[in-house]
């Protein structure tokens, strides 16, 4: 047997809520977060990813709050993302009882955080989240082409950054692994956004997360089989409890994935 | 009851060590800073989180503390890079080790692997009458965030070992010193048996 291949639900959080957004946008609210963490650890989940999507002065709080009774409650991983913008804020986050930190638009406006980050806390603490979103080229012909630009701001503003010379970037800078949204297929449950992530995928060697456009189990099965992550985080497919992260992971096995079960 | 101490480097989350710990039979846990107080505690925990030299930085002042808890006093537990510590160099460092152990640590194999080994592996369990494995069955799964290997030059001091690039120690002991490289306060209900063990093993050296 090898290293297992990770499911994890994730927690976006505003102000103390777990929601789940369409497109970035149209927020909806679904419920308390230490609940779904001690749900989703009791169904077997490898490991939870927590994103503060609104990150204020006051949400803060009310965020270091909701991440000590979560990691109370639950005896697997959990990474809390969303707002971190120094040293400062991410040691604030660690001590609350995070095993890792997940860093965005501060990565980009700020790529020495990340290395300050691994030579503080190592780089196993360190996760590089990238909201990706394909970037049409106007051009005459009928042909369409594009490039996959870097977006911060929960993907509300672009960089001009292309996004697989950042993810190798931020491989070097020191970070461990890269939590890789695609903005094109968040939240439209259609499918993981399979040709973004077999790209970023083969360009670094740290563990890639695979995220956005979760819909089904077979979703799941189809980024593993077709693509070489590590791990698949999902969220709305457990929240409105159309599959548990156990009968997932069944179904994984069964056909033929090394999951922890 | 057992009343445990975990070193904090200054680096990262003890929180979830510490409840853990709580959760799983420590009446009292205190986070030190220092080893002037080192005896009066059942079990020391040095944690997983940070890097070599920085840590080794933090702790090379209570050297002698810890060579004598080695050889008589409080068990200790070293959790990833806690054990990496033990170890006489590492590779991600130019500092020295604690040297309690014979070896060295050596950085995983970015060639065959990705690294860090970021996860949940199989532990193979290769000493049964190991005393932090009591009750865990070959096989289980157990929560690896590392980048570092064990290279120990004590073929009997490992318990478990795990594959990923290539197979190394997970689980040592010797004497007083026990190390896992996985993080039990992280592998679920496995983790939890193997800190239950660990403190049964302070209780019972008490």
């Amino acid at each position: 047997m090898t290293l297992a291949k990770r499911i994890i639900p994730c927690l976006d959080v505003d102000a103390g809520n777990v929601v789940k957004g369409v497109n970035f946008s149209d927020v909806r609210i679904a419920g308390d977060p230490v609940s779904f963490a001690k749900k989703y650890t009791h169904e077997g989940a490898d490991e939870i990813v927590f994103l503060d999507i609104n990150a204020s002065h006051e949400g803060r709080e009310a965020l270091k709050t909701v991440i000590k009774e979560v990691a109370r409650v639950i005896n697997i991983p959990f990474t809390v993302g969303g707002g971190i913008r120094s040293l400062h804020d991410a040691r604030e986050i660690l001590l609350s009882g995070a095993d890792k930190v997940s860093i965005n638009t501060a990565a980009v406006k700020n790529p020495e955080l990340v290395s300050q980050l691994m030579n503080l806390f190592g780089k196993q603490c360190v996760v590089v989240a990238m909201d990706v979103k394909r970037h049409y080229i106007n051009d005459s012909t009928e042909k369409k082409s594009y490039w996959f630009e870097v977006r911060i701001f929960g993907g509300r503003e672009g960089t001009g950054i292309e996004a697989i010379g950042w993810a190798k970037s931020v491989e070097k800078l020191g970070a461990g692994e890269i939590l890789l949204t695609s903005i094109d297929t968040d939240g439209t449950e259609s499918g993981y956004d399979l040709e973004l992530i077999r790209a970023i995928s083969r360009a670094v060697r740290i563990p890639v997360i695979a995220s956005g456009g979760c819909g089904s189990q077979e979703h799941i099965l189809e980024v593993f089989r077709r693509t070489d992550v590590e791990a698949a985080l999902a969220a709305s497919i457990f929240h409105y409890e159309k599959a548990t992260v156990n009968s997932v992971k069944q179904y994984l096995k069964d056909n033929g994935i090394n999951v922890r079960i | 009851m057992a009343k445990l101490a975990i070193f904090d480097y200054g680096a990262g989350n003890l929180f979830s060590l510490e409840s853990s710990m709580r959760k799983n039979g420590a009446k009292q846990v205190s986070i030190i800073k220092d080893m002037d107080t080192v005896d009066e505690f059942d079990g020391l925990v040095l944690p997983g989180v940070g890097n070599f030299d920085p840590a080794i930085i933090s702790i090379e002042p209570f050297k002698r503390a810890l060579e004598k808890a080695s050889v008589t006093g409080t068990p200790i537990l070293g959790i990833c890079l806690g054990m990496e510590m033990f170890l006489e160099r590492s590779e991600e460092g130019k500092l020295n080790g604690l040297k309690l152990l014979k070896g060295y640590v050596k950085m995983l194999d970015k060639k065959k692997v990705k690294v860090p080994h970021i996860g949940w592996n199989n532990l193979n369990i290769t000493n049964k009458s190991s005393k932090l494995l009591s009750g865990v069955q070959n096989e289980s799964w157990v929560y690896f965030v590392h980048s570092y290997r064990i290279v120990s030059q004590e073929k009997e001091i490992t318990m478990a070992s795990t594959e990923y690039g290539t197979v190394f120690p997970v689980v040592i002991e010797k004497g007083n010193v026990f190390g896992t490289q996985f993080h039990p306060e992280k592998s679920g209900v496995i983790g939890e048996k193997i800190i239950r063990n660990f403190i049964g093993v302070c209780i019972k050296s008490k």
